[in-house]
């Protein structure tokens, strides 16, 4: 240490630092050991937990495959051996991860996952649904095969009679894309990590009491 | 559990080792090997598209039909209302409740004009008798067009193709009609109004409203939708074209369409198939509220405490409780 060094005060010592303070936030909200736990509570041993972790191993490979298609651009894929494969990948990851995601809906229902303050994590899972649901439309709409022509055709209705079809264009192939293949699948991975987040700050949610002791 | 801590919740709770990013990673290698191979045995689904100019070649008295069905003001989109136009009383609503009106023809489409006129003004150049056709129907009155295009459409359903795609009709009084249509046949036969429908004054642009809403107008593409089960009363958007599965996620609100008042004339409460996408829209709108708020609604969040499920995924836990 010189000189120089001793005259700037430690971190530690500073409670106005605001790096200190999101650090020290953070460090309190989710403790790495919280984050990637190696200790669980006995009952964690159901294969209904096992549903949530495929839900992300799909979505990796659907945002994977959907990297490499979007790089290459939509017409590649009707063009290319290997393009194809790569949509095929993309089509089977996203039934997967739809898959997978309901059935932890339903087993976290059943759990009463959302006892003891987790309602939001709860709330934010439902919103991940309805917004996969809206990017899995967009991308069936950005095929350019014929499925997503009768799809937008069909579908125009059912938007228009709603009001969203002033804005939300199902024809306008450019608008879907977009939508597709860069705003929404940053909501779901935003919302997904999101859910993470809260799932490991509060850890997994207690058995149901069968006296009802955890009622919330 | 607000201001508690994972310490404090689990106080007393028996923990046992877990391995999360080694689970993580059977899981990317689980579902990637499931999906390398569904991907490799079984492909995607990849039906060409249909172009105005595959249409012509299979169907074109369907074609012409729908094009003196667009000058007519008939065809569906003509009268759909907004987005696409201002048509009195076509906009879907439910008592007072009408967001298709509220907000306004914001996509205007004029269906004569984008879809016939405007193409044959463009194919004009240099073809005298075109252009002298299309200006004769567009001085004639509102009254003669009715007549030329009721009878010329009545003419169509007895209509004759010819070996090279033409069509003839039964002579009549049907104006400049046969003349606009025969070269409007053409011009879609070639591939040109696939391009034409597509201009929109600038040279790139990814919109395919005009030539969507056109097809969509005309019985081909619907007809092959329907022997793909795509229809809305086929469960359409759980199908794909193909041995595939389609959106399957959507199949609660796919099933609305298929039941009352939705499937119906008459309906009930001011619902019905006039109202369907309005009423099912507003209805799945609640349905995916109440899923949301689930923790908050009694009877729905009591559900899973009188099902025993929760024995099942917790059983050693239960077992162990019994056995204490």
């Amino acid at each position: 240490m010189d000189a120089t060094s001793k005259e700037i005060p430690h971190p530690a010592a500073e409670p106005a630092n605001w790096t200190l303070r999101v650090r020290r936030y953070i460090d309190r909200l989710l403790p790495m050991d919280h984050l990637l736990p190696d200790r669980q509570p006995y009952y964690v041993g159901s294969w209904v937990y096992v549903f949530g972790v495929v839900t992300i191993a799909a979505l990796v490979w659907v945002v994977g495959s959907g990297v490499v298609l979007s790089f290459m651009g939509p017409q590649w894929w009707h063009v290319s051996g290997v393009g194809r494969f790569f949509n095929s990948l993309h089509f089977w990851s996203v039934q997967l991860f739809f898959i997978f995601m309901v059935l932890h809906l339903w087993g976290q229902y059943f759990m009463a996952s959302w006892r003891d303050g987790r309602a939001a994590t709860w709330l934010i899972g439902v919103v991940i649904f309805g917004v996969s649901i809206l990017t899995a439309f967009t991308g069936y709409l950005s095929q350019q095969n014929f499925d997503s022509q009768f799809i937008a055709i069909n579908a125009k209705d059912a938007m228009n009679g709603a009001g969203i079809g002033a804005f939300f264009n199902v024809l306008n192939f450019g608008q879907m894309y977009g939508l597709h293949v860069m705003l929404l699948p940053i909501g779901v991975t935003f919302l997904v990590v999101w859910h993470i987040v809260m799932v490991r700050t509060r850890g997994v949610v207690k058995p149901i009491d069968p006296e009802g002791a955890n009622r919330s | 559990m607000k201001g508690v801590t994972q310490e404090e919740y689990y106080r007393g709770v028996r923990m046992a080792p877990y391995d999360l990013v080694k689970e993580l990673a059977i899981a990317l290698a689980g579902v990637g090997v499931l999906a390398l191979v569904v991907s490799a045995v079984v492909s995607s689904p990849d039906e060409p598209p249909v172009t105005i100019s595959a249409w012509v070649q299979s169907d074109p008295v369907d074609f012409v039909t729908t094009a003196t069905g667009e000058l007519a003001g008939t065809t569906t989109s003509a009268g759909y209302g907004q987005p696409y136009n201002a048509t009195a009383d076509a906009a879907q609503k439910w008592g007072p409740i009408s967001p298709q009106a509220w907000l306004g023809a914001r996509i205007p489409i004029d269906s004569a004009n984008t879809f016939v006129i405007q193409p044959l003004q463009r194919a004009a150049f240099g073809n005298a008798q075109l252009d002298t056709a299309v200006k004769t129907w567009q001085a004639a009155s509102a009254d003669d067009q009715g007549k030329w295009t009721d009878a010329y459409t009545k003419a169509l359903t007895d209509a004759k193709v010819a070996d090279d795609g033409t069509i003839t009709v039964a002579d009549g009084d049907y104006g400049p009609l046969p003349l606009m249509m025969a070269n409007l046949l053409g011009m879609a036969r070639s591939g040109a109004l696939d391009g034409l429908l597509q201009i929109s004054g600038r040279f790139y642009q990814t919109d395919y409203t005009p030539a969507l809403l056109f097809m969509g107008d005309g019985g081909y593409l619907d007809g092959l939708a329907g022997s793909w089960n795509l229809h809305g009363d086929q469960w359409g958007m759980m199908n794909e074209t193909g041995q595939y599965p389609g959106q399957t996620w959507l199949w609660l609100y796919t099933m609305w369409y298929q039941v009352f008042p939705f499937n119906s004339d008459t309906g009930a409460l001011g619902l019905s198939s006039a109202n369907a996408d309005l009423g099912i829209v507003i209805l799945m709108t609640l349905l995916t509220a109440a899923l949301a708020l689930v923790p908050l609604i009694p009877i729905l969040r009591d559900i899973p405490r009188w099902v025993p499920i929760h024995r099942l995924i917790w059983r050693r836990y239960y077992s162990a409780k019994v056995s204490a």
